[in-house]
């Protein structure tokens, strides 16, 4: 569910200089998160993000975390990710799932500290290794992570179909 | 995806210019550091000034420098200037099903390289470069 890459295009410059905060999300901020969701997918997940509030927003704190910037009272952007413990045979690790930032918010540094702030979380339990996963084709989010100093890391995706 | 000599000459001195973009290099000093002729890296830095990555200055106290946007530019925008991606046409051999599954195969590598390759902007690969710099100084 990676959306648009934090740091792509757009009208960063003049809110550079904006303050943004990092912090937890809440209920309040919902619709803001499903808005920014909308307009990068075209499409409204509500029932979907009400599900991913309710198991990130706030149960396990470091565990799992659901991340809003707030850019002048309002949420620039977003972060969701999880500490995961030996899946795949890997000691325990964050793994981001999602990220995107408001297409008027973007080449502001908005996604970076979003990510820094996601990192500084798990790195405070313990976690030394920061994941993603994401198409191969989106090229923009892949060039976000590339540029935020990620590598191509030991695990290979597979897939198959099951179908027949 | 195997590169060509062009290929990586092209890379390594796009590279060499935008880490000093301000600077004109004479062409004559990333032939010597990398071992090929000048005659050679003139044809590859001519086909990069067409493409609008370096511009090149004649004379005494010329050379060429870096013009195109790090942060925008990727690896594969340099690769595609010098290297051919149109899809092989099967021969007898890929229309096997060994070929067909080699082929398969060889797909999902040049597939990765080519996400790779793409997603990496000049702007990161000179962090990159930094980044070995202050590892090697550490060292």
């Amino acid at each position: 569910m990676h959306g648009t890459p934090a740091g792509a295009r757009a009208v960063g410059a003049r809110v550079a200089a904006e303050p943004v905060e990092i912090r937890t999300v809440r209920r309040a901020d919902l619709a803001q998160v499903i808005a920014i969701d909308a307009t990068v997918t075209g499409l409204a997940k509500r029932s979907y993000w009400q599900q991913v509030f309710r198991r990130y927003g706030g149960t396990s704190p470091g565990a799992r975390e659901f991340l809003v910037a707030i850019r002048s009272g309002h949420v620039a952007g977003f972060i969701i990710g999880e500490v995961r413990d030996w899946e795949f045979g890997s000691p325990p690790c964050g793994w981001v799932f999602a990220i995107d930032v408001a297409p008027d918010a973007r080449l502001a540094g908005v996604g970076t500290r979003l990510l820094q702030a996601i990192a500084t979380k798990f790195r405070r339990r313990g976690v030394r290794k920061l994941r993603t996963l994401l198409a191969r084709d989106n090229t923009l989010i892949l060039s976000f992570f590339r540029s935020q100093g990620m590598m191509a890391g030991a695990l290979v995706s597979l897939e198959m179909d099951v179908d027949g | 995806m195997r590169l060509q000599k062009n290929t990586w000459l092209a890379l390594y001195s796009v590279l060499e210019s935008a880490t000093a973009p301000a600077r004109h290099i004479p062409a004559a000093e990333v032939a010597d550091k990398y071992g090929v002729s000048a005659h050679h890296l003139a044809k590859v830095l001519a086909e990069l000034a067409r493409a609008g990555i370096v511009e090149s200055v004649r004379g005494a106290g010329g050379g060429y420098r870096f013009i195109g946007n790090a942060r925008r530019l990727t690896l594969m925008d340099i690769i595609v200037l010098f290297e051919d991606f149109s899809p092989q046409l099967p021969g007898t051999r890929e229309s096997t099903p060994v070929g067909q599954a080699l082929v398969a195969v060889l797909s999902e590598i040049d597939d990765n390289a080519h996400a790779t390759f793409s997603s990496i902007t000049l702007a990161t690969m000179l962090r990159l470069i930094a980044h070995g710099q202050a590892n090697r100084r550490l060292r």
